[in-house]
């Protein structure tokens, strides 16, 4: 599977670009009333975190007349959160963070009649690399062994992850398929839980983003096995990547702000300005270093363009896990 | 004890005069956040996060902290004073609350609900100060079977409570559990039970939004059919003695409420995903199951209100725990305040409590002084309330109506909720009318969210054999209860109908 990863660099590379050449903005729209900030995914998980940090840098920054609210529409793998967006009543002050269920969802639910290239471009503030974790006290000390250890249970070896269909499944099941694997997927509510579900020994490996797991992994709970990033995360030296195990497939969790279908073009300048602003903050780029978050920053026309080759990306891969 | 010099310093720390004013303020504000239909802890410590960052880290916290507790105890107020909860974790305040106050008890039902809650937070602080870190490893130990097999309990203490219809109650919890499963599935991602296509329903229904509607309007409506308007809600004077004399009889009578609401609320609050909501009305469902005159419960037993009183601030404090050393929020507000460590540049996790020794200590140490001020505030506001319920019910009536509209709306800022509170609210008059218990209902509308991911997650775990609650250590005890608390009754439903033969 020849997924994003040139791609990924190409795109980081026009960034770069677009970065120092700043956007002539729109000036006179100011959001009147407190902005809805929709939150793709339930309290405590990734994308939980990153919006309220997000909204703390705002706050403590001045940068916005009226607040961010955030609101935690995680139902249906994020279908809860696109339906909000597209009838939100006023699109102007109503954005959302995303994942990349941004993408699989309206592809594995049609029903729901979401076209996301309807949506507003406003922000990609990085993108969120996964690692596959097992516990310290099941012996596993290295990928090959894990493999060994799955095969061996017979299909009775239990993982765990977000919702069917959500990013932790599609990385377990491009895994299993990769290495011609069969163990159980246990579905949870948010990466908060499934952290905790794994240091409990509930289940016995997760593909926890690096904030997820972090806590666990600094009091030497959980162990990383491999990460499923382009090189080797700093974070974990010495932790091969799933390219270096023969196959080419990197993955990664968008952290993006969209707004809301049918936002005008002034309020959408507003938004793209202020989450510019946050993204250049000191503040931010610590956390994209301490969350080992990759940055990518992309202006509008680009982050379209991402969409329609991440849409691609995820019916690929949802038809070849089978999904 | 090192773990008691530990505490004093934590103390010292909370009686800083900078702490001390916010917890001051933070207990008043969240006293009155707390009692206001619609608006909860998760919406006071939402709204004031951001004021935080004027003060250190430490000091953010325990404001926080204060508001949480705070709102703890104002939800009781007008769940006793106006018949509508005034958060979700105070619905099951409002069972036995308001029938107290409308007996004219309302001054006993407040100075209850008072001490209660003081009773449940010290309870729950010692357990805190003294098994933290031991008891965030049992909270690990609970996997989706253990926390299904506790919420089979927790329906179990409703069905098997005596006196009840049990068909009815039975009949009443299906419908919680149908109501429950609208919106979309955790588990496969797909929308179920959109009634009508309505967007509205694809979120699921918000237990806040039933609870107004049911309890705000229903109670409302049933008031005014059953008095027609003659009702003064209390006759009670208001005088330093009063409130003596009340502490007196919440301790005679309700002293089984506090102690069992103290404990399990502790506990159901440290278990990851459930929160002070569960745990109070578990909490009044063991007590009334426990009680020699269950039938006095929703009447006006005073441990109708001292069960979820105590449980609620127990576990508030209990759900601090998993926050703290698991990083894994125990209920809605510690996720914010999640949140707000993360921002402050603090990990939540194993390794806080040695890293950030005086921030966890300073922080715990704030839990014994709010908990006091908390009391000491809500009674001194006792009589304003009471005052407040001097106004004829033809008065207070179409107050009511007022709250729970603007409280509804408030919660998610939707009309479609307020649509759904005037629904529910007419229901449940309809339901109260033909007998059929409504708390079992509300009960399985909480609870049914938390046992239907769990009863499919431990299925896969298990491949479909459900066995898996019998056989695990700790699932396997609460399940066997469970089991036998269930059939207890229908056996004795079933024995006098044969023994007795046909009149």
């Amino acid at each position: 599977m020849k997924v994003t990863k040139r791609t990924f660099l190409g795109l980081a590379g026009a960034s770069a670009i677009a970065l120092s050449a700043a956007p002539a903005v729109a000036q006179g729209w100011e959001p009147t009333r407190p902005i809805d900030f929709v939150i793709m995914a339930g309290p405590g998980g990734g994308a939980d975190q990153i919006a309220r940090f997000i909204q703390s840098v705002v706050e403590k920054n001045d940068m916005a007349p009226r607040p961010l609210v955030p609101n935690n529409k995680g139902g249906g793998s994020g279908a809860e959160a696109l339906i909000w967006l597209n009838n939100a009543s006023d699109p102007d002050h109503t954005i959302l963070v995303t994942l990349n269920s941004f993408f699989s969802t309206p592809i594995r639910q049609p029903d729901l009649g979401i076209d996301i290239m309807t949506f507003t471009p406003i922000a990609m503030m990085g993108v969120d690399p996964f690692a596959l974790w097992v516990h310290k006290d099941s012996g596993i000390e290295s990928f090959e062994q894990w493999v060994e250890t799955v095969k061996g249970a017979n299909g009775d070896y239990v993982t765990g992850g977000t919702g069917t269909g959500q990013e932790d499944s599609i990385v377990f099941a491009y895994t299993n398929n990769a290495f011609d694997m069969n163990s159980k997927y246990i579905p949870f509510d948010g990466g908060g839980a499934v952290a905790a579900a794994l240091a409990g020994q509930q289940i016995q490996a997760t593909v926890n983003n690096p904030a997820e797991a972090r806590g666990f992994f600094q009091s030497g709970d959980v162990r990383p096995l491999l990460v499923f990033s382009d090189e080797e995360m700093p974070a974990y030296p010495g932790i091969p990547t799933m390219k270096s195990k023969g196959h080419d497939f990197s993955y990664y969790n968008q952290r993006a702000v969209v707004g809301a279908p049918g936002m005008s073009d002034e309020a959408a300048a507003y938004y793209q300005d202020l989450f510019k602003k946050v993204y250049e903050s000191p503040e931010w780029q610590g956390y994209l270093e301490s969350e080992s978050l990759s940055p990518l920053w992309m202006n509008p026309e680009e982050q379209k363009a991402y969409w329609e080759l991440q849409m691609d990306v995820h019916k690929q891969l949802l038809a070849e896990i089978g999904n | 004890m090192e773990i008691l010099s530990l505490l004093g310093d934590g103390m010292l720390i909370a009686i800083q005069p900078l702490n001390i004013l916010l917890i001051l303020v933070g207990v008043t504000v969240g006293l009155f956040i707390g009692a206001m239909p619609g608006l909860g802890s998760v919406n006071g410590v939402a709204i004031l996060l951001p004021i935080t960052f004027l003060v250190p880290p430490g000091s953010a916290i325990i404001f926080l902290a204060a508001i949480y507790y705070g709102a703890m105890y104002g939800g009781a107020i007008s769940s006793i004073t106006l018949g509508i909860p005034g958060a979700s974790t105070a619905v099951a305040t409002t069972f036995d609350g308001r029938p107290l106050a409308l007996k004219g008890k309302a001054r006993l039902a407040l100075v209850a609900a008072a001490v209660a809650s003081f009773i449940g937070g010290s309870v729950a602080n010692i357990f805190f100060t003294l098994f933290a870190p031991l008891l965030a490893t049992v909270a690990l130990n609970f996997g989706p079977p253990e926390i299904f097999a506790l919420m089979l309990l927790a329906f179990a203490t409703f069905v098997g409570l005596g006196g009840d219809d049990i068909p009815k109650t039975v009949l009443s919890i299906c419908f919680g559990l149908v109501v429950a499963a609208i919106g979309f599935d955790q588990i496969s991602g797909a929308p179920r039970l959109v009634l009508f296509g309505m967007n509205g329903f694809l979120g699921g229904i918000n237990f806040l939004v039933l609870a107004i509607g049911v309890y705000g309007i229903g109670e409302m409506l049933w008031t005014l059919d059953t008095t027609r308007g003659e009702v003064t809600s209390s006759k009670a004077d208001i005088s330093a003695k009063g409130i003596i004399t009340d502490t007196g009889e919440t301790f005679r009578l309700g002293w089984k409420g506090m102690s069992i609401g103290s404990v399990l609320g502790f506990f159901v609050g440290i278990l990851p995903a459930a929160g002070a909501t569960p745990g109070s009305l578990m909490s009044y469902g063991v007590t009334k199951m426990l009680s020699k005159n269950p039938k006095e419960f929703g009447q006006g037993h005073v441990s109708g209100v001292t069960a979820p009183e105590a449980a609620n601030n127990s576990a508030s404090t209990g759900a601090m725990l998993p926050m703290l050393t698991l990083g894994i929020p125990g209920s809605p507000t510690t996720a914010i305040l999640l949140g707000g460590m993360v921002i402050w540049g603090l990990t939540p996790g194993p390794r806080l409590f040695i890293e950030q020794s005086d921030f966890v200590w300073g922080l715990i140490g704030s839990f014994y002084v709010s908990n006091f001020f908390a009391l000491v505030v809500n009674l001194a506001f006792i009589p304003l309330f009471i005052w407040m319920l001097r106004m004829p019910f033809t008065v207070l009536a179409p107050l009511i109506f007022v709250l729970s509209i603007v409280g509804g709306y408030a919660a998610m800022a939707d009309m479609f909720d307020v649509w759904l509170i005037v629904l529910f609210g007419i229901g449940a008059f309809f339901l109260r009318k033909f007998d059929y218990p409504v708390a079992p209902a509300v009960l399985a509308i909480v609870l049914g969210p938390i046992a239907e991911p769990t009863l499919r997650q431990s299925l896969l775990l298990s491949s479909g054999d459900p066995t898996i609650f019998f056989t695990r250590p700790i699932a396997g005890p609460i399940t066997f209860v469970a089991i036998i608390l269930i059939l207890l009754p229908a056996l004795k439903y079933l024995r006098p109908a044969k023994a007795r033969p046909a009149e």
